[in-house]
């Protein structure tokens, strides 16, 4: 018999608050203890929320590429249920980089939208692609093929997002700030801390948000399962759902 | 036709990685194409439907864009977001027939490699894309192009498209794949295959655009380099991944 803590998610009570602590001190060092950029002003302090989604956003589509591998080497519903979380959540995450950017773009350039930035092209492009894993989802029935279909997609996705960088990038040229490697447009040292801790703490804010999600499905699943013992009328799983199947422990 | 060659090319080693006990791939592959073309062949739909669309978006365009010849940037945009549509019609039909008259429950019984199956569709959609080009960028030139490229240019150009063609069939055998066993069919395959062939309009319009500008410039060799470089990622992506499509 599982016990409540397993049930309910692993390490979620360590990680929601450290998530919750690494990104107030975070942003409390950068906006108070940071060097305001010469250049920019004020406004460059976006990159403290811009650039940690951004990188999150990223290794979120990675990380559910990579459960994707593992799910169709193993046949585990549970890397599914790891990719399928980790594309959910890295497409809020997109969404939010996508709104940071654009207006970061109006506060420096005086535009909300600029097609010679390449990042927030490819974001676009990529935001674009991620937004059919669910309706691919949903428009399979079948729980087995749709976790199969999706990881195929997943897969195909992840190896999408470096080559869709190449290919934006040689497109247009650059006038962003290149946040990590060139001097030009870099962080100073004084910024550098409360970048850093800022960009764990997004990394932190979506784990937790994964393994809440997870804890959620799973926690629906065991009551559905709990209530068909007792001889209530509940479905195995509903009629069509773009969610993946999560297997009551 | 330099494209298919190509592709045909990289489908032996793949034979001689296979247990003796099966069937050949190359015979699989060569049956498959076989069948795909006679289809086409006795009952043409997709071609005709890919040529009148292609002919019939030229027109759309001169009144659209309200200009009676195009050139450079212009050129390339409308020449690509033609082909790449058209590629969609194609696309959406590539796995119709087989899931409707039960040719894939025929090819998953065989016992051949089914990597032989996603080279013959990849083989289908480049003959198809290769005869809709023979006849869209003929007319394309005869209807909207302003300058007319020299004959370096147009063989330039051939070998943009075989580039971009690779690609396209195989992302389009891809989503097609994908596509056919959902609900939505017709959604799924436009909606999953336009992001993804981002790369190659942007790579395949690029290099075009010197080419179908007046002047004698060549095909930015970076643009060829990055279409090849797609081409071989999502070359052997699909080869690792299509047999998961495949599976029941």
């Amino acid at each position: 018999m599982p016990t409540s803590k397993r049930l309910y998610g692993n390490h979620l009570a360590i990680l929601a608050p450290l998530a919750a602590g690494v990104l107030v001190v975070g942003l409390v060092l950068a906006f108070f203890q940071a060097p305001i950029e010469a250049d920019q002003g004020f406004s460059q302090k976006i990159i403290y929320i811009h650039v940690p989604l951004a990188i999150t956003t990223l290794l979120g589509f990675v990380w559910g590429g990579i459960c994707a591998v593992q799910y169709l080497r193993s046949g585990n519903p549970r890397d599914d249920l790891r990719s399928y979380t980790a594309i959910h959540q890295s497409l809020i995450f997109c969404i939010g980089a996508l709104i940071t950017g654009s207006i970061w773009a109006k506060a420096s350039w005086g535009t909300w939208w600029v097609w010679e930035e390449p990042t927030l092209v490819s974001f676009l492009i990529v935001f674009l692609l991620y937004c059919t894993y669910q309706p691919l989802r949903f428009s399979i029935e079948d729980p087995e093929r749709q976790a199969r279909y999706a990881a195929v997609f997943a897969v195909v996705a992840g190896a999408f997002i470096p080559l869709n960088f190449i290919a934006v990038r040689l497109a247009d040229p650059l006038i962003h700030p290149r946040v990590l490697g060139t001097a030009d447009g870099g962080l100073t040292a004084g910024m550098r801390p409360a970048f850093y801790l800022c960009t764990i703490g997004a990394l932190l804010l979506f784990a937790t948000l994964c393994k809440y999600e997870m804890a959620s499905k799973h926690t629906r699943a065991q009551l559905r399962a709990l209530r068909r013992r007792f001889g209530q009328d509940a479905p195995a799983r509903p009629a069509r759902t773009s969610a993946p199947e999560v297997p009551a422990r | 036709m330099s494209s298919l060659r190509q592709t045909g090319a990289a489908a032996p080693p793949r034979t001689r990685a296979q247990a003796p006990r099966q069937v050949g791939t190359l015979a699989a592959i060569g049956a498959v194409l076989g069948k795909e073309l006679r289809l086409e062949r006795r009952a043409p739909q997709t071609l005709v439907a890919m040529a009148i669309f292609s002919a019939t978006a030229f027109v759309v365009f001169h009144f659209a864009l309200q200009r009676d010849t195009l050139e450079g940037g212009l050129a390339a945009g409308v020449l690509w977001v033609t082909l790449t549509l058209a590629a969609l019609l194609g696309i959406g039909r590539s796995f119709v027939a087989d899931r409707d008259e039960g040719g894939l429950d025929g090819f998953l019984l065989a016992p051949v490699d089914r990597t032989a199956l996603l080279a013959a569709k990849v083989i289908t959609m480049l003959v198809f894309l290769v005869a809709i080009e023979l006849v869209a960028v003929p007319l394309f030139a005869l209807l909207l192009l302003g300058p007319s490229p020299g004959a370096g240019q147009w063989l330039q150009l051939a070998a943009v498209l075989g580039l971009a063609d690779i690609g396209i069939a195989v992302i389009g055998t891809l989503v097609a794949a994908i596509a056919v066993r959902t609900r939505a069919r017709d959604l799924i395959t436009s909606i999953l295959a336009l992001p993804l062939l981002v790369p190659v309009i942007i790579g395949a319009s690029q290099a075009s655009e010197p080419l179908l500008s007046a002047g004698t410039g060549g095909a930015p060799a970076r643009w060829l380099a990055v279409l090849a470089l797609y081409d071989l990622i999502f070359g052997l992506l699909a080869w690792a991944l299509f047999d998961y499509l495949v599976e029941d």
